[in-house]
């Protein structure tokens, strides 16, 4: 029996168990990185304004995703409720990303849009004041905690190390950007647009005293009102190249 | 480790021949027939699989399989199936004049269904499942519209909503009273008197009095002298019985405070067309449609 030698000498038991195991993980896991149809690109995504930043931090803080999965499968019913299947290149900047495995709750991919501000304010504080079937915990000290936002720079930083397309203005602007994202009259709006193509700037948690500070309701509904607008699926064609 | 082949009584089976020890021997007992049967087909319908749907990575590239499967076809295909089941229905409701909808049985059933089905997955989380709406969110039942409750007006409202930056969408908005400065906050509570009177509310007498000369000053331009509300301007009725953020004296001070100015987002885009025409009319069904 030839296999007597791995039996009798645990140091090439063990050579021989990491060629086997890495053989798998190269043809399971390399082609991942190389085949044109999972490296996609798509027109219009860019990485997270720094309030839509701090309010998917907040979406992982309260553990959201336990209940809201971020991924629409390809099946037809779920295209007709939520919109178009997701793709993988919308979740190109998330890390982790926000794909989930279970819904107590709805997806939750391309939920930006479909309600006002104002009802996820409500929706926030108790959700039965506007769902009354709703299970879901409220979160009404959202509203009350200003937001934490000193380290949105390093937070940005971070990302940039694993791949996310910060420039240093974005890092340079981070915290500006986050003032300016609710503030629409302010000279920072514009900029936060130039930077952030297509994001919402408004004061979302609905406070519209002049010096409201940012709230984590701002940053939480920022990020759920951004989430699945970014790319245009009027111009994506899902035939052809892209076809898998 | 010896090899000798050795019969075991007590168990009545061959040992593998492997000893250790001296003395201790490991029984034969070999795979079930079914249990490696079961394993050879296994193998065999991987390998027609391989053939059959895409497997195999290269370097940029995979196998496609003989199939030509594909996810994202599948899914095409199922929609593309259920669409052409509904052609005839949905080409009709394309083609024919939103008021003639409710005049043809076959197409309007289609679109209370399909409808109905829209309005759960779109619009139930503000208007509620049976569209009895909450306080900021009106109700869609009853005959008091806002933003007026013919079908033309419905499906203007659902296809740009209100106030939401669309360039079509409702935009006007209630001045914001008291956060703006406009009126005192002692004002604003003669005004919120005054108009709970008109909506049949008990209110304090004199507090009303006063109140009414400020609203013929500065709330009749769009509420109307009567209080009656203005659709043209998305100005409620403030003279019946519906309340949509309240009716309390706290909650009608907010309203004059904020202005309120809720949000409807824009559908136009979100849904298709026909999609939108089907809920125009089943929402101008529920009860109150003019």
């Amino acid at each position: 029996m030839n296999h007597a030698i791995f039996e009798k000498n645990s140091l090439i038991l063990l050579i021989g168990i990491l060629i086997v195991v890495s053989i798998g993980g190269i043809v399971e896991i390399a082609p991942l990185f190389l085949l044109q149809s999972t490296i996609e690109k798509v027109q219009g995504m860019r990485p997270y304004s720094p309030l839509e930043l701090a309010g998917r931090d907040i979406y992982l803080r309260e553990g959201c995703y336990n209940c809201h999965s971020q991924m629409i499968r390809s099946l037809r019913d779920e295209v007709e409720r939520y919109g178009h299947y997701s793709l993988a290149a919308e979740s190109m900047y998330d890390h982790p990303f926000q794909w989930g495995s279970k819904r107590t709750g709805p997806d939750l991919a391309r939920v930006g849009g479909k309600y006002s501000d104002s009802w996820h304010v409500d929706h926030m504080n108790n959700p039965r004041a506007v769902v009354p079937a709703s299970i879901m915990p409220g979160y009404p000290y959202l509203g009350q905690r200003p937001l934490d936002y000193a380290n949105v720079a390093d937070r940005m930083s971070a990302l940039r190390l694993v791949g996310v397309p910060y420039s240093d203005e974005m890092i340079a602007n981070a915290k500006a950007d986050v003032e300016a994202q609710i503030a629409p009259d302010s000279k920072g709006a514009k900029d936060v647009l130039a930077r952030y193509p297509k994001a919402q700037v408004r004061k979302f948690d609905g406070d519209t005293r002049p010096d409201a500070v940012p709230t984590e309701l701002d940053a939480v509904i920022a990020y759920l009102q951004m989430l699945g607008t970014l790319v245009d699926f009027s111009k994506y064609d899902a035939s052809g190249p892209n076809l898998r | 480790m010896a090899s000798e082949k050795h019969f075991d009584e007590v168990t009545g089976t061959h040992t593998t021949g492997h000893v250790w020890d001296g003395d201790l021997r490991e029984l034969n007992k070999p795979l079930p027939k079914w249990w490696l049967y079961v394993l050879y087909v296994c193998i065999l319908w991987s390998i027609a699989y391989w053939i059959l749907y895409p497997a195999w990575p290269s370097l940029t590239d995979y196998s496609k399989g003989y199939l030509g499967y594909s996810q994202r076809a599948e899914v095409a295909n199922d929609i593309a199936v259920a669409k052409a089941a509904q052609e005839k229905y949905r080409q009709g409701i394309a083609n024919t004049a939103l008021a003639d909808i409710p005049k043809n049985p076959e197409l309007m059933q289609f679109a209370l269904a399909g409808g109905a089905a829209l309005f759960g997955d779109n619009c139930s989380g503000c208007h509620g499942r049976g569209a009895q709406g909450s306080v900021g969110y009106p109700n869609l039942n009853d005959d008091d519209w806002m933003w007026g409750g013919a079908l033309d007006n419905i499906h203007k409202t659902i296809s740009f909503g209100i106030r939401n930056g669309n360039e079509q969408a409702h935009s006007t908005a209630m001045p914001r009273f008291g956060l703006d400065g406009a009126l005192e906050p002692a004002v604003i509570n003669d005004v919120a008197s005054y108009v709970r009177s008109t909506g049949g509310l008990e209110a304090d007498k004199d507090a009303a009095t006063r109140g009414a000369a400020v609203f013929a000053e500065q709330c009749s331009v769009c509420h109307g002298e009567d209080g009656k509300g203005n659709q043209e301007l998305g100005a409620p009725n403030l003279a019946d019985s519906i309340w949509l953020y309240g009716n309390s004296q706290k909650d009608v001070v907010t309203s004059i405070t904020t202005g309120r100015g809720g949000i409807m987002p824009a559908w136009d885009g979100r849904l298709d067309p026909v999609s939108v025409k089907m809920l125009t009319v089943y929402v101008h069904s529920l009860g109150g449609g003019k």
